[in-house]
């Protein structure tokens, strides 16, 4: 009871309403979940030979496993690519030259604004017309989509990264004789990396919910064995709901990291300014929106 | 000194791409003595691959081709070939042939060379056994589901009946699925295509296919352009045919559905069809 | 020239984005409804409350949009009969609409719970002292505040539904942008590039504004402090 100071600590009475609420909320909670099962048991979705697929080897080894390995390839590979591109563009932003200033601007915002999607649909197709590249295509064509756009972003959380460290620290790498460009290498990015490493992480998260996207362009990817293998089998409902739930699974394990690092962090580093005391818990999505920059960048990002 | 700290970071995620791509690129790594054959991956009763097996009437014509060819069965490696990849793949060689309900069109024949066809193919509409639906003029109110992007469904609702719901999915399993359920009266496509869809373990008899195909689509065995292989693939669909093993595989592969293919135009005449 | 302007006669471009636009506006109107709700389950002084909103945000956010539309068709719909009205075509609109609303009201929430946390604690207590109990507190003192602190990730969450809304053409919406430059680049491979930036190009006219506005109004409506 004392997550939140929005209410008074409540007295006996108060306890015994809030007590009988709870109860009812509850049984609401309760009530709703049943509903959903007698529905679908009713609509003949709960048939124990729709659901013990999934609990057969052969469904893991054939489609549920291959098709997890394929997702975490391209969000592998997507996250790998977005760093790399975040470094270069977030420090081109940094750049005191106007043209290549400009320039970086240009592709980070203009990729932030374009839907993964519809990147997804157009990679697929250039790159099975103009380009040769090994393996699959369309696995290129969604980790180029996930690069472009989560790099960009990435690009964003350096360029703020690096503006909210103390001016201090840049003057004193300067003091001490180094370029402005050092200085940024040695001194202001190694920091604002570790600042931004809960938003990072929590970037991954989007990356890899962003991954069952290439399901539209049949990219041989979780979703889409999944439901190769529910339809013959007619089990669509059931396939989606365990397609679901592995990608809640790893995704609440990645925010889960995020948020251990970004306490981790924040008992580190000090913040400059007071903290204002929080009316509830931090937002468990702005996770590390404390640490970098609460106001400017929001890093609970609904991405897809 | 911290001097390269970035470098490195950079360097290892560089190596980590490279590691990864690189057991990605080995897939359709071109293997001396092997043949690849692209083929559907997702399209059962055609090209379906199930775990390590591979099946439907496409892979045993390919397979047949490829033994008379002098790949026997270990020999075979199958690549998955959506749509929208299969000229780009037999041009850039990341397949040596390709069998993936590929209709042979004048246009993709500027690019790249068939053999074949190995089955005429017909559009068609796949509906409920109890159905009244006996063609597409009947379609007029009635919900009919087709991929999305794809021609066949408008040509129904230009042709034929203009008063046609459309519901357009990304694959013809979804809308299997939503007939199931009884919102989608009528699936159409490729008649083969339909009967396969419809001879899943989770359908049999459930379904039919209407089998009076509006349209004619020859299905040929894609290959590189200016391919020498072409005579010897005829040759051996040729035989295929004679030896009862091509009706054999169709049998098989519809099994349980009723399914007849339009005995006008199968099994396909092979008459000098390489250029 | 005259090829790539073609497309703009062969198909209606225009149109596409206005489906995109109208996913978005009834989305948002849902999103805000539901997320609100959930903000005030999350904050509310009842335990269970709490937590089926946070239960809901974490199952939500964690989930792929993808799945989550795929679901309101195939499963809600097609396996269900569940609809929601309208002709055919409207119903698999609505439904996409729905599964927008739902992945996004996660997002709303968690930006009103940031919002909230800009509210200074004096007025929570303020707001106890005059009597006031935690629905009318809420709704007089720190909703209020809460939405004119949130409006930047409120303006990021609307961002994100723009574009998300490309996302309906798995739920059978064929006549929104993506299915339609899908289309597109596939019977027209001679000006594939031309077709992408022009769709990208259009998001960005839409995105960049929305952008620009949510700045000014976080300006113009910050509660002075």
């Amino acid at each position: 009871m004392s997550a939140s100071i929005l209410f008074d600590t409540p007295g006996p009475k108060a306890r015994r309403r809030i007590l009988m609420i709870n109860i009812v909320g509850a049984i609401i909670a309760l009530g709703v979940v049943a509903w959903i099962f007698f529905g679908l048991a009713g609509k003949g979705q709960m048939k124990p030979e729709q659901w013990d697929d999934f609990v057969q080897a052969s469904t893991w080894k054939n489609y549920l496993l291959p098709g997890l390995v394929n997702t975490l390839k391209a969000a592998i590979l997507g996250i790998i690519g977005s760093v790399i591109f975040g470094l270069v563009f977030g420090v081109g932003r940094l750049s005191q030259n106007k043209l290549i200033n400009g320039f970086c601007t240009v592709i980070v915002e203009f990729f932030r604004a374009v839907p993964v999607l519809l990147m997804i649909v157009f990679f697929n197709v250039f790159f099975a017309r103009s380009l040769e590249l090994p393996g699959d295509t369309a696995l290129w064509a969604v980790v180029a989509a996930l690069v472009f756009y989560n790099g960009s972003v990435v690009a964003e959380l350096v360029r703020s990264g690096v503006h909210n460290l103390p001016k201090g620290q840049r003057e004193a790498g300067i003091a001490i004789g180094l370029t402005r460009g050092m200085s940024l290498r040695h001194i202001e990015i190694p920091q604002a990396l570790v600042a931004m490493l809960p938003a990072l992480i929590g970037q991954f998260v989007v990356i890899l919910k962003d991954s069952a996207l290439g399901y539209i362009i049949s990219f041989n990817e979780l979703l889409f064995f999944a439901r190769t293998y529910s339809s013959p089998n007619g089990n669509v409902l059931q396939a989606l709901i365990v397609t679901a739930v592995i990608f809640i699974l790893i995704n609440f394990t990645l925010s889960k990291i995020a948020e251990m690092v970004s306490k981790r962090l924040s008992s580190r580093v000090k913040k400059s300014k007071d903290a204002p005391a929080e009316l509830v818990g931090a937002p468990a999505g702005a996770l590390a929106a404390g640490s970098v920059d609460s106001a400017e960048k929001d890093p609970n990002n609904p991405g897809v | 000194m911290r001097k390269s700290r970035l470098g490195k970071v950079a360097a290892m995620a560089a190596i980590a791409a490279l590691a990864l791509t690189s057991c990605g690129g080995s897939d359709s790594e071109a293997d001396g003595d092997k043949i690849r054959i692209g083929i559907k991956f997702d399209q059962p009763g055609l090209g379906f691959k199930d775990g390590d097996n591979y099946t439907g009437f496409d892979v045993d014509v390919a397979k047949y081709v490829a033994n008379e060819l002098g790949y026997a069965e270990d020999k075979v490696e199958f690549v998955s070939a959506p749509s929208a990849n299969r000229e780009t793949m037999l041009q850039n060689n990341q397949v040596d042939m390709i069998f993936a309900t590929y209709s042979i069109t004048d246009e993709r024949n500027k690019v790249i060379d068939f053999a074949g066809p190995y089955f005429v193919a017909g559009q068609d509409l796949l509906v409920a056994s109890d159905s009244d639906i006996n063609g597409p003029e009947a379609l007029n109110g009635k919900n009919l589901c087709s991929v999305t992007g794809s021609t066949s469904a408008k040509k129904v609702k230009d042709n034929y009946a203009e008063g046609t719901n459309l519901q357009e999915l990304p694959g013809y399993a979804e809308c299997v699925t939503q007939m199931s359920g009884g919102t989608i009266d009528a699936v159409t496509t490729d008649d083969i295509i339909l009967a396969g869809l419809a001879a899943q373990p989770a359908y049999k008899g459930k379904f039919k296919v209407v089998g009076k195909p509006f349209s004619e689509e020859k299905y040929g065995v894609g290959l590189p352009d200016g391919t020498d292989k072409c005579k010897a693939i005829n040759e051996a669909i040729t035989k295929m045919i004679d030896s009862g093993d091509w009706q054999k595989a169709l049998d098989k592969n519809t099994e349980g559905t009723g399914y007849k293919p339009n005995s006008k135009t199968n099994p396909p005449k092979l008459a000098d069809t390489c250029a | 020239m005259e090829n790539y302007l073609s497309i703009f006669t062969e198909y209606n471009i225009p149109g596409a984005f206005w489906v995109n636009i109208q996913l978005t506006f009834w989305a948002a109107i849902g999103a805000l409804v539901l997320g609100t709700v959930l903000a005030l389950l999350r904050i509310s002084p009842v335990a269970s409350f709490r937590a089926i909103g946070s239960s809901y945000v974490n199952l939500v956010r964690n989930t792929p949009l993808t799945i989550i539309i795929l679901f309101a068709v195939l499963a809600l719909y097609g396996q269900l009969g569940f609809t929601l009205g309208g002709d055919f075509q409207a119903n698999f609109f609505r439904l996409s609409v729905l599964g927008l609303a739902v992945y996004h009201a996660a997002f709303v929430c968690e930006a009103i719970r940031s919002g909230v946390n800009t509210v200074p604690l004096g007025q929570a207590e303020a707001a106890r002292a005059i009597g006031l109990g935690f629905m009318p507190a809420a709704r007089l003192i720190i909703l209020p505040q809460a939405f004119r602190g949130a409006i930047v990730p409120l303006g990021n969450t609307l961002i994100a539904l723009i574009k998300n809304s490309t996302v309906a053409a798995v739920g059978s919406v064929a006549t929104e942008s993506s299915s339609v430059m899908k289309s597109m680049i596939e019977f027209r491979a001679d000006i594939v590039i031309p077709i992408f930036l022009t769709f990208a190009i259009g998001f960005v006219i839409i995105v960049i504004p929305v952008g620009l506005v949510t700045t000014w109004l976080s300006k113009k409506l910050a509660v002075a402090r």
